[in-house]
């Protein structure tokens, strides 16, 4: 095991430990296990909340770097190129339309806009010149603010406006066992991906160089999106997004262990479970016995770090 | 062999190749050279699949380039590309290493890693291993990539301009090289070249590109005249005979 591997998997376990025993009930990790209310609060509200905070954070994590990847361009992740606003008019779309349509349909129809709502933002990168890499990430929060605004006007329209609060702010105090585990599925997902890790790393070297060596450049491609608009629409579904997750991780890690996903997606899983458990541990602590939601507070931090990954120490955006 | 059949290319109303029919013989070293623009690395990209065919048909050892399957042509021929760019952060071992992805797809095996040892060792990348890519120098990035190709162990390798950024050093070591690998080896080497002294100095077979159309091909001590560069580069050009090999006197 890498040594950074090993870091995080320790740090992951003392927060595991830490969102296991905080919470609004005051209950004691002994009683937890010990006592049956305690064992039906640990199993009903606290693991759960703790393993949807881990799960969207691992998978938004590794959403953001295959993006990258496919991108070529260390500066986008879901919530900064459209697909997550895409995936939230897609779910839009069926809460007004379909209303009666279960879960699993709404994750579906929403995964499929959010693939649309990435594809539009690839046709329109593909115009811009590659000397300039800077307008990437420009050009994708232009265009995700306009599928926003879009978004927002119809729910408004419809009067559905808190929906899209819950979607788009990463909130855990509502997980109880039976509402989340969709999540795993998103989990699932992000671990099928390691699968493919060896490929969306050559994918990374450009289309001239995949070729060169064999590589199925457009299957690779569309396996990436399909990943990436899946994990994204479960998790707005779900819990809502959470904003920069895809950007910070990927970035840190790969500054530390460079680009080749063997080694470090397992990482960047696991800094993006910690991370946003972190911030989700933080958000009951700091107002006790008021909540902030984690999106919220890993949103302000993220966009910090993200001001200063593109204005920051001189640093090539591929 | 390599062989190309009325090969056209057009880039919009452009056209960048016409009707091009040639050879490219197995074992040795072939250099193709001519002016800028004149379509060399577009004729790669063709021969390579990296660029979809237009017109025209080019088959590498009787395999049709745009029928056979791409992983398949990855374990017969590697090609180096003029512009690698800095492309991710992967440490120059690694980078090498998928150079084998052909051969074991993620799978790799003793040979693969003695492959990737090899290429490392021929380039001087040995102590480089575990820099990232983007913190070399562009003549250490360039052997990086060429290494890859290297490490790829085909049939064919295709490099186009391999000598850029290359210190003398470098650049004799990489001509040595592949010159090696073409005599005991068996393989079979295409390269685009601007320096004729090497190209004269190394080749085997020379093929002069000339606004997409064959200017002259043969052994460089046949075509390499100064009568017949000075037209295809349009400027007079010297050729003298030095230690046995035509020498190009251009600089002056
Ligand atoms: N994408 C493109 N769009 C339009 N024209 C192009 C494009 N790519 C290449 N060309 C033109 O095709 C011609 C051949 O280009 P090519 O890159 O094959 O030349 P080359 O012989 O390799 O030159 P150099 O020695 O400079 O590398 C040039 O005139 C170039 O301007
Ligand atoms: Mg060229």
């Amino acid at each position: 095991m890498s040594r950074p591997l090993l870091l995080t998997c320790l740090a992951l376990a003392g927060l595991v430990l830490a969102s296991v025993s905080i919470g609004a009930a005051s209950v004691s990790p002994w009683h937890l296990l010990s006592d049956p209310e305690g064992t039906k609060l640990l199993f009903l509200s606290r693991l759960p909340r703790t393993a949807a905070a881990m799960l969207s954070g691992a998978s938004m994590a590794v959403a953001g770097v295959i993006m990258q990847l496919l991108v070529r361009n260390r500066f986008v992740e879901p919530s900064t190129t459209g697909t997550v606003e895409a995936a939230m008019l897609g779910l839009l779309a069926v809460t007004m339309l379909a209303p009666g349509v279960p879960i699993l349909g709404k994750m579906g129809i929403s995964a499929a806009a959010a693939l649309l709502g990435m594809a539009g933002f690839l046709a329109l990168i593909r115009r811009l010149p590659p000397e300039e890499p800077l307008m990437v990430p420009l050009v994708g929060i232009i265009y995700s603010g306009i599928i926003g605004a879009g978004t927002t006007f119809v729910a408004y329209q419809a009067d559905l406006l808190q929906y899209l609060g819950t979607w788009m702010n990463g909130e855990f105090s509502g997980v109880l066992a039976g509402r989340y585990e969709l999540l795993w599925l998103a989990g699932l997902v992000a671990g099928l991906a390691y699968l493919y890790a060896d490929r969306f790393t050559i994918a990374g070297l450009g289309e001239t160089a995949s070729i060169g060596l064999g590589l199925n450049y457009a299957q690779t491609l569309w396996i990436g999106l399909v990943t990436v608009s899946v994990v994204t629409a479960m998790v707005v579904v779900t819990v809502g997004a959470v904003p920069f997750v895809g950007l910070v991780v990927p970035n840190i890690v790969a500054r530390i262990m460079g680009d080749n996903l063997r080694a470090s997606l397992p990482v960047m899983a696991g800094m993006g479970a910690g991370l946003v458990l972190a911030s989700d541990v933080l958000g009951r602590i700091l107002r006790f016995p008021y909540e902030i939601p984690a999106g919220t507070i890993f949103g302000a931090v993220g966009a910090a770090v993200f001001l200063w990954l593109l204005l920051g120490p001189k640093r090539r955006a591929r | 062999m390599i062989t190309v059949r009325n090969l056209s290319h057009r880039i919009g109303s452009a056209e960048i190749l016409h009707d091009l029919s040639l050879d490219f013989p197995k074992d040795g070293i072939t250099a193709i050279i001519g002016p800028n623009g004149a379509g060399k690395s577009t004729l790669m990209g063709l021969m390579a699949r990296l660029v979809p065919i237009q017109t025209g048909k080019v088959e590498i050892d009787g395999h049709c380039v745009a029928k056979t399957r791409t992983e398949a042509l990855a374990r017969r021929m590697a090609i180096v590309t003029q512009r690698v760019g800095v492309a991710s952060r992967l440490r120059v071992g690694d980078l090498v290493g998928f150079g084998r992805w052909p051969h074991h797809h993620g799978r790799p095996r003793d040979e693969d890693h003695a492959a990737v040892e090899r290429a490392l060792a021929a380039f001087d990348l040995t102590e480089l291993r575990d820099r990232f890519l983007d913190e070399l120098s562009g003549g250490q990035n360039q052997r990086a990539f060429i290494a890859m190709g290297l490490a790829q162990e085909t049939d064919w390798l295709l490099l186009d301009e391999p000598l850029n950024n290359l210190d003398m050093y470098h650049a004799r070591a990489l001509m040595a090289r592949i010159h090696a690998l073409s005599r005991e080896g068996g393989r079979s080497v295409v390269m685009v070249v601007h320096d004729i002294n090497y190209a004269a100095a190394w080749a085997d077979h020379i093929v002069a590109l000339e606004n997409g159309r064959l200017a002259f091909e043969g052994a460089p001590r046949e075509v390499l005249t100064a009568e017949r560069l000075s037209r295809l580069f349009g400027m007079e050009i010297g050729v003298e005979e030095i230690g046995g090999r035509p020498t190009v006197l251009h600089h002056a």
